[in-house]
Formats: C-alpha cells, structure tokens, sequence
C-alpha cells in the first residue's frame, strides 16, 4: 500500500477556507487546508472535536449545509475537476459514481422505511441504465463482497432488521457499488463495538485494494489511525498542524500539539499496580436484571437478561474496571449498585448494608456513600441551576448549612482544577471536560465511598480525557475511594484499572488483576475483544509515576 | 399481524368504558337535578317525573348502571324524550350526509394540505413556506361558522355562484350535489388543512435533517425524489396520526357547518336535541361520535405497519 | 446569583424585547391588537357606548353608518356597543380556561409522569376523555348543568384538561431520563424537590405557549357553543350570541353575523400568532410538537 508518487492524486484540495457563519467562536470552520489522496491511497484526518476534519469531508461532497457554511476559497480537484465550481447537476452525476461517502451512525444513515436492498439499487437507478435484472445481479454481487451473510435474502431487509455492522457494511456496498475513485469515511467506526470496528476496518482496508480506490478517513482515534492508515494529517481548529507518512507522524512528531495529542492516548499496556487490599466497601452478589415479561400478553413479550448473576467486590482505595461492549450490561450494573434502576435479583452490600431491595425512604441514607459520575457532561448538570447549587444539593439534602455546604463546594471545585469564584457560573459557561470535573466535585461533596463512573470520559476529547482520567485516579487516593470504573475502552481501563471484569451478554466472563488479564486471556470473548483493539503496540502510559504532565 | 390487529383492538376497549363512563356520570354528577333543567323552566312536576323515569334516574345508582350498560352493549342508545322514537333511528335517518360531508371533507383537505405542506418544507423560510404559515394561522382562529358566513355571502348572495343552504344525496342528483356540498367542504376544511398542512411541513421539516437524507444525497440523489421518496414516506406516521386526531376537529365542526347551512345531518340532529332539551339524543351522539373517534384511530394505527415497517407489535 | 450578573441583566432584557420586536413583528403586533381589546373590554364603558341590553335605541336592522359605526341589530340594539362589550365574555372565558386547565393539567400530568402506577389510570382517563370531541363534551355538560358562565367555563375546561396533561407528561417522562435528574436522586433529593426544582422548570415555557393556544381554543369554543345555543345565557351579549340571533336574518343584514364574527376571528388570531411567536423564542423543540 506504500503512495506510488508518480500516479495523479485522486483528491487534491487546495488551500481550501470554509467559512462560518457570523458570530461564531471564530471565522472559519477550516482555514488554508491543503492535502492529496492517491489512489489505493489512505489518509487520515484525524483531530478532536472543532478541528474542521469533518466540514473537509463534507466539502468535497458539496454536503455543507446550505446557508450556514460555505467555501470561500480555494479548490477541491477530484481527478482535476474542481467540485466547487460543479453546478449541482454535475455534482450529482460525480456522487455516487467518482465519489461516494460513508458516515459515522450506521444506525441513522439508512433510511429506515426502504429496504436495504433498494437502497443500494438507488445508486444504480440514478447513475446507470441497468435493467431490473442486471441490477439486481450487481446489488447482490457487492452485498457478497462486503462479507453481507446471505444476500438473497438480505437484500429485502429493513434497516431496523441488521446489527450497526451489518447496516455500515450495506453503506459500504452503497459507496463502491459504483466503484469510485474516491470514499470519504467520516468517522465510519465511532459508533461501532470494538469487535465490529476491527471487522469493518479490515473491510475498508479490503475494498479499497480492490479497485485501487482513495480513502478520506476521518477519524478522532490514533489507534484507528496506526491501524489504517498510510499518511496523516493532524487537523486543530481548522488547520493542518502537520502532515506526513504514519510512521513520522505517530513515533516521531514534530509539532508540540501532535505530540501532546500523542501522548494522551493511553496505551493498552496496564502498569504494573500493587494489589490494594483495603476494606471491601462495595459488594454484589448474583445480582440480575431482567427487563420485560409481565404484562397481559406477556407470553409474546421479549424477555432480556440485562445482567444476570453478577458477583463482585469492591475495596477502597481500588479501582474496578468493568470492561463490554453495547448490551453487555456493564451499565446495567452501575445502575443498579447506585439504585437508580431497581435489580430483579440478588444482593448489593454497601458498607455490609444489603440495599438492593430496599424501599426509596430507608435508602435515602445509603445514597451518599455511593455517588455516581455519568457520560455526558452536557446533560448531567441542571442547565437552569448554577453548579455551585448542583454541588451544595447534596450535602444540603442531608442537613448540612448553607454556609458549610458552599465553604465545602469551594474547596472542592479547587480540588478539581476549577476556580472557586465561578461557583455562581451556569454548565453552559465550561467546557465538556470542566463539566465532568465539575460532576466530579458534586459527587465528592457527599464524602462517598463509592465512586461510580460510567463511561465517565467517553465523551471527551482524548487530551481532555487524559485530564479527567489523572483527575479521577487523584481523588482516588486522595479519598480512599472505591471505583467502580464502567468502559467500552480496553485503552483506558489498562490504565486506570487495578482489577477488571468483562462482561458479555449480561455475564461475567472473565476477571482478575488488570495487568495479568491483559497479558494473558482466558475467555475466547477476552481474547477477540483484545485482538479486536486497534492500533495495539501504540500509546502511552497515563497514570502513576511515568505518566507524562499534561498540564 | 392479526395478533397485533387483536391487541390493538382490544386495546380500545378501555378507552370506550372510560368514554361510557363518563357520559353515564355526567347526567349523574353533575350539581343540581338533571331532570329539572332538562325539563326546563314552565315544566309541571309530572314531566319531571316522566323525564327521570325515562332516563333512569328514579333507580339506585348501581341499578341505573348496569341497566344503562347492559343497554349500551345491546346497541340501545334509548329513546329521544321529544320524539319518543329510539336514539339508533334517528340517528340513522340522519347519517348520510355527515358521513358524505366529513368523507369529502378529508379528501380534499388531505389533498390540499399534504402537497402544501411538503412544499413548504422543502423551501422553508421562502415566501411559500411563509404563505403556508399565515394560512395555517388564519384557518386555526376562523371559527367555522364566520367562515361559513364569509363564503356564503360571496358566492351565495354576492355572486350567485351556489346555493346558500342545502344538500342533495350524490346518490340521487350528483350535479345538485356538487353545488350544495362545495361550501360546506370548504368551510369544514378550513380548519383541518391548516391542520394538516401543519404537521406535514413540520414532520417533513424534521424528517429532512435526518442522517439518511443526506446519504440519499451523497448518492447523487435529486431533490424530488429526496423529498418525495425519501422524507414524505418518512413522515407518514405523524401526518397519519393528525389526520386521525383531527377527525375530532371535524366532527365538532360538522356539527356548525351543518347549521349554518342548513344539512339535515347528525350535527343538526345535535343542535336541534339541544334546542329541545333532548337529552337522550345528545348523549347518544356523544357516544356514536365518539366510538367512531376511536375505531377511526384504531385502524389508522394498524394501517401505520404498512407505512412503517419497523413498527411491529 | 453574583454581584457581576446583576448590572447586565436588565440591558438584557430590553435587548430582548427590542429584538423581539423586530424578529417578530408580526407577534408584536398581535401583542399590541391583544392589548388593545383588553383595554376596550375593561373600559367599555367610557367608549362611546350606550346600554349593550337595551333595546330599540337605534332603528332596527341597520347598516353600519357614521352614527351607528356598526349598524344595529334586529331589536335596535347598538352593535359597536354589544361587539365592545362582548369582548369581555370571549377574555374571559379563553383566559379561566387556559389557567384553570393550566394549572390542573401541570398537576395530574407532573404528579402522574412520576408515579407509574398511577399513571396508567390516569392516562386511561385521559384517552377517554379526548376520544370525546370536546365540543360535544362541552354541549353534554351545559345540557345538563343549565346555561350559565360558570358551566360553560367548566365545560371548555374539561376537554381541554387531556392535552395539557400530555404535554406535560412527555416532558417529564423526558426529563426525568436526563443524568441531571438521576445525579439528584443520588444525591439524595427528595421526590417532591426534584418535581418543582429538576422537573418544572422545563415544563413552563411550553405550557405558556401552550395556554395561548388553550385560550384560543376556549374563545373558539365559547363562541360556537353561544351559536348552537348551549353556551353563555343568551341575556349576555357575547359574539358567538350575537350571531346566533342575528343568523336567520343573515341574507337581508349580514353584518349583524359578520361584525362580531370577525372580531372573533381576530381576537383568537392575535392570541394564536403571538403563541408562534412565544414559541419560537421560548422553546424551537415544541414547533415540532405541532
């Protein structure tokens, strides 16, 4: 796959400036970017969130949203005509057939009332003169070669019918149906399990082989990017901070911020940690979940065992990884130990205290000593209360004063990295990190013993994250805290984790001290899901004494 | 399928024992003696009494309902105190034209409104989508008898166009038919279009920022079929379901319509009962038009699994 | 609140009001109408108008003219008099309604989104109550309750009380999901304090769209009931009575129908096109509720 230099670019942007519409944060979306993408070629962009890597993506479609943004400068060639200067007519003609695109939610990018199968022959009826039968034909040759089982009867399924493999399979084949030039993926395996996003990378990787086609990946994960691809271009704030071949870039970069970037990826290899053998402050006992049943019909209704005889245990001072993928029912569990869901079953001894069963008003007491930290910052503070009120409700629901409860938030929000002044601040004042903090700090207020974080830095840029992940492990020692760590991310639960638990289908398939987990799997779940991780002999060590300062 | 056509079905029935109910309390719990406002202010107590007796209220509470339901479930709706003949009878003489007008009605309203309302959506924020608005508005706050009115005294007695009042059976004399039922069509649409039109072009709108309407783009797709195929098969659901809910709009309007111009319908079988203190026959209205509202609703709900193939109950 | 908000805040405000103003100004101008009517309503009595029940004060059935700006009706009465004076039945009904079901709908619907078991109830009442078209409903309880304001009041409120409570339930069975929510009852919150403090506030903003919406609807109806002769006492000049009586005189003196008719009409127009108007500014979400 090594760029044969001597070929024309498939893709060629110019100095390309998109600009925003007045009044934003700042005046363009993308400023000055220049890159090429050769054939057989894959380049990613990669960047954090606001780094203009998907508006690049959307402008050599001509997909900006009308009105709100708009090319302003430069050019964008595909095979030397440039598509700024398309009329709409002729960019139709090129989407689809010189250029196709594939985004990142499989789950919404379908349209849900077609079925699959004529979603693709969609592309040949705009673009071909094919015959119903010679579509067909072709339909069900390219569901074949995307690894689709069982196209005869796939291609009359509903969206709603596939896994988000499957349906980003179906928009594979709906992009090289045609066989481009050129396939833009925006972010084409966020959404997915890390087992799917290993299968369809290979896939990519595959298709593109084939016919030689350009590949404009974008991408916020660098462990995609040392999976895939054959250049780099690291984007911030609409510009190109640096560009050149995957090895210069991942193992010897030159810009300060690539570097950063870099080094905040936390790497799949867990530090060595001591065992903690603290008192046990958390402990679950063949905890279920069932969902569904009941009801008056309920011989048809589905039943889903969200989480079925957990057993674990939790010491202070320690972190419990609980690592799955979607469904798993890792966070079923968080859920049920902070009884915001009741469990069906089985035991949840806080402090020795079996709360699992217990009614709302002899819980309440038991609230404080299990706090909970969720994922999305943005939706995890009142937007109507200032976070000095979000942080003070706590402590003031248990009868603590006024005047306490604001000296204590005041002091926390200094322990979380905030200024104490902004208490009087609203969420929408911080950033998504310094929300999370500020979750952090509300959660700290109730002196808890159990700290819950589920999916906590899942949302969050991965600078940020390594912030938050510093941050979180601080408190723990700080504390003696026990966590209960809820993740899809194999990276940062072998830095953060003193011990994990992977779960699968609402069971626990394998556990044990993080490091010898990692080393060595048992389960054959364990082992696909650490073969699955991409980009696995890449990043860096985020935690304890050679972690590098962030800052 | 047919389990989910059952379910559903079955699902009404709650529905329409609350809708029994509360007719059957209204009459029961309302302040004051039902019988003596009914009877009105010149009656003698004797026509008092013959009024409870012929509504049941000289029983125990418990008695008057179970004799009530097991009337209801029979089908007798009882029997109208000014004319003495049953509710059902009367109900049936009345009912062609209500059902022609609100059939022609939701015809042309659906076809007015659902084009209107794509088209809006697709230029929103242009001077169509702001005439659409305007429209909406103004048909939402015109009550339908003023409108009726308007109509009425353009192309009635101003330009002589059609008759002001009237109807003639399609069954019997379809020319005289199309004359007389135009206005009232209009009339009644009113309202209804800018319904309509409303949550199409918002359904629409919604439908059109979809992820998949743009992968349709990225296909080279062009805008008609984006709109048509790809954003309006999408919004089937919620226009469906306003058209269902709206039928209550209708039938509250048909009641004015047929009144201002002058339709021997059930609507004036409602205004009439009124007039005489009949209640028996409001409450046998409330009741039929009611339990049509929900069986209406009932198979617009079934027809969604044709419209959407994800809804499978 | 600190000390550095305090100074911008009632800039803020005119700022919004101006920018209200001109971004809307079709709703500004219904605001105006709305105020306008208000007014005259209130003070009908100084504006030139003479008894509204008063018979033969003017020629029968006259057209509107320099003397009588609306002409007279079938008994002589003056109709500007009775079209002012109406105005006030049309208030007051479309605002009772829109508070008192307000406020019970916000009740039932906050109290019933929370608590499941009595919610099914609750919403099986709801259905029943909605499958009946409110007008019928309305024409059912005047029919056996007597005619009178206050009937007819309850009346319109009852239909109306369903959809609020709906409203109002998607909200809180929305809000209630949020992480904010759940991080409060963590923290121990009682159920009461997270209704009022996490729960209602995001329920205002629709609901005061919504009660423009509800006291259109409640003019609208008052007024048909008046027409088909199950509402407001006919003694009491309110439009849709005026033009109840004035209807079989329709073709020879129309304007006794259309002159109240169209006050109505603008009436319930300027309350529906500033309910857009608080809409778009007060909650973009809801539109798509529409």
């Amino acid at each position: 796959m090594n760029t044969t230099s001597a070929a024309s670019p498939v893709l060629s942007v110019e100095n390309l400036t998109v600009r925003l519409p007045a009044g934003g944060d700042r005046a363009n979306a993308v400023t000055g970017l220049s890159l090429t993408v050769s054939p057989g070629e894959i380049v990613c962009v990669v960047g954090e969130s606001g780094s203009g890597k998907s508006v690049t993506a959307h402008s050599v479609m001509g997909l900006l949203p009308k009105g709100q943004l708009t090319a302003s400068e430069g050019r964008i060639l595909l095979q030397g005509e440039d598509v700024l200067a398309a009329s709409p007519a002729r960019l139709r003609d090129l989407r689809g057939t010189r250029m196709a695109m594939i985004f990142q939610e499989p789950m919404t990018a379908l349209n849900p009332v077609l079925t699959v199968g004529d979603q693709i022959d969609e592309v040949l009826r705009i673009h071909t003169p094919m015959d119903a039968a010679a579509r067909r034909e072709r339909v069900l040759g390219i569901m074949g070669a995307v690894r689709l089982p069982d196209p005869e009867r796939m291609i009359d399924a509903y969206p709603h019918q596939l896994s988000g493999g499957q349906r980003q399979r179906i928009m594979i084949a709906q992009a090289l149906v045609l066989d481009p030039a050129l396939l833009i993926a925006d972010e084409p395996t966020t959404a997915l399990d890390v087992t799917t996003q290993a299968q369809i990378l290979k896939l990519i990787a595959e298709m593109q082989a084939r016919q030689n086609t350009g590949v404009l990946f974008i991408t916020h994960d660098f462990g995609v990017v040392a999976e895939i691809a054959d250049r780099v271009v690291v984007m911030q704030h609409g510009r190109v901070v640096e560009q050149g071949d995957r090895e210069t870039v991942l193992r010897a970069p030159r810009e300060a911020y690539t570097k950063m970037l870099i080094a905040s990826v936390p790497g799949i290899t867990p530090p060595e940690r001591k065992p903690i053998l603290g008192a046990v402050a958390l402990e679950t006992k063949n905890l279920s979940k069932t969902y569904g049943g009941g009801g008056v019909f309920s011989g048809k209704t589905r039943i889903v065992k969200a989480a079925v005889d957990v057993d674990l245990t939790v010491r202070r001072g320690e972190t419990l990884g609980v690592v799955g993928e979607s469904g798993s029912g890792k966070s079923t569990v968080a859920r049920c130990i902070a009884r915001l869901i009741e469990p069906s079953g089985g035991e949840i001894r806080i402090r020795g205290v079996d709360v699992a069963k217990m009614p709302e008003r002899e819980l309440r007491k038991h609230r404080r000593h299990v706090q909970i930290v969720f994922q999305d910052p943005y939706r995890s503070l009142n937007p109507r209360r200032t976070v000095g009120q979000s942080i003070m409700e706590g402590p003031m629901n248990f009868g603590t004063s006024k005047a306490d409860a604001l000296a204590r938030a005041r002091d926390l929000m200094g322990l979380v990295g905030l200024q104490p002044d902004s208490l009087d601040r609203y969420p929408h004042q911080f950033s998504g990190g310094q929300r999370q903090r500020i979750c952090i700090a509300r959660a700290l207020a109730m002196e808890p013993e159990v700290l819950i974080a589920d999916e906590a830095v899942s949302a969050l840029d991965v600078s940020v994250q390594a912030q938050v992940l510093k941050l979180l492990d601080d408190v723990r020692r700080r504390f003696d805290l026990a966590v209960l760590f809820i993740t899809h991310d194999l990276r940062v639960a072998a830095q953060i984790c003193d011990r994990i638990m992977v779960m699968q289908n609402g069971s626990v398939v394998e556990e044990g001290a993080t490091r010898a987990v990692f080393a060595a799997p048992k389960h054959p779940y364990t082992k696909a899901l650490f073969e699955a991780a991409p980009g696995r002999d890449f990043g860096s060590q985020l935690t304890g004494d050679a972690a590098p300062d962030l800052g | 399928m047919w389990f989910f056509v059952l379910k559903r079905a079955a699902s009404t029935l709650p529905v329409m024992l609350v809708v029994a109910l509360v007719v059957f309390l209204m009459l029961r719990f309302t302040p004051g003696d039902p019988a003596v406002i009914i009877a009105g202010d010149q009656a003698t107590s004797e026509q008092i009494a013959r009024i409870r007796a012929t509504l049941g209220l000289d029983l125990p509470l418990h008695e008057q309902f179970f004799t009530w339901m097991g009337q209801l479930l029979r089908g007798d709706l009882g029997v109208s105190i000014f004319t003495n003949l049953p509710v059902t009878t009367l109900i049936g003489q009345r009912l062609e034209p209500t059902l022609v007008l609100t059939a022609t009605t939701i015809l042309f309203s659906v076809l007015v409104a659902v084009p209107l309302g794509v088209l809006a959506a697709w230029k929103a924020g242009g001077w169509i989508d702001r005439f659409v608005m305007v429209f909406s508005v103004v048909g939402f706050s015109f009550p339908v008898f003023v409108l009726g009115y308007l109509l009425i005294y353009k192309f009635s007695l101003d330009l002589k166009w059609l008759p002001t009042q009237g109807y003639r059976s399609p069954f019997v004399d379809f020319q005289g038919f199309l004359r007389t039922i135009t206005l009232p069509t209009i009339t009644l649409g009113a309202i209804y279009i800018a319904l309509v039109t409303r949550i199409t072009r918002a359904s629409v709108l919604e439908v059109l920022g979809e992820d998949y309407i743009r992968t349709a783009r990225a296909k080279g797709q062009n805008e008609r079929k984006v709109l048509f195929r790809h954003a309006l098969k999408n919004a089937a659901v919620p226009i469906a379901t306003v058209i269902g809910i709206g039928i209550a709009l209708l039938i509250g309007g048909a009641v004015v319509t047929e009144t201002v111009f002058n339709i021997p319908g059930l609507g004036r079988l409602v205004v009439d009962a009124i007039l005489r203190r009949d209640y028996p026959v409001i409450q046998g209205l409330i009741l039929v038009f009611s339990f049509t509202y929900i069986l209406i609703n009932m198979l617009i709900d079934i027809a969604y699994t044709v419209l959407d193939p994800r809804i499978r109950y | 609140m600190s000390a550095a908000d305090i100074p911008a805040l009632p800039a803020r405000r005119t700022g919004a009001l101006a920018s209200f103003v001109l971004r809307r100004p079709f709703a500004a101008a219904s605001a105006l109408i709305l105020i306008l009517i208000v007014l005259a309503a209130v003070l009908a009595p100084w504006l030139g108008t003479v008894d509204p029940r008063k018979l033969n004060v003017l020629p029968r059935m006259r057209p509107p003219s320099d003397a009588a700006w609306f002409g007279s009706d079938q008994f002589g009465r003056d109709l500007y008099t009775r079209v002012v004076y109406g105005a006030r039945v049309s208030l007051i009904v479309g605002f009772t309604v829109a508070l008192i079901s307000i406020v019970a709908g916000l009740t039932i619907g906050l109290v019933s989104g929370y608590l499941r078991r009595l919610d099914a109830i609750v919403m099986r009442i709801m259905d029943g109550l909605m499958a009946i078209p409110g007008i019928l409903l309305a024409i059912g309880l005047v029919a056996v309750s007597g005619a009178s304001m206050k009937t007819v009041i309850v009346a319109i409120t009852i239909p109306e009380i369903p959809r609020v409570v709906r409203l109002v339930r998607s909200i809180v069975l929305t809000v209630r999901e949020e992480p904010y929510v759940e991080a409060a009852i963590s923290v121990g919150t009682r159920l009461p304090l997270i209704l009022v403090r996490h729960i209602l506030p995001n329920c205002i903003p629709p609901l005061i769209v919504q009660a423009t919406y509800v006291a259109a609807s409640a003019m609208l109806t008052e007024a048909l009931l008046s027409f088909l002769g199950a509402g407001t006492p006919p003694e009491i000049p309110s439009w849709g009575n005026m033009m109840a009586e004035g209807r079989i005189f329709f073709p020879i003196a129309p304007w006794i129908v259309l002159i109240p008719g169209c006050a109505l009409a603008l009436t319930i127009l300027s309350v529906n096109v500033l309910g857009d108007g608080l809409r778009d500014r007060l909650d973009p979400k809801i539109a798509k509720r529409m």
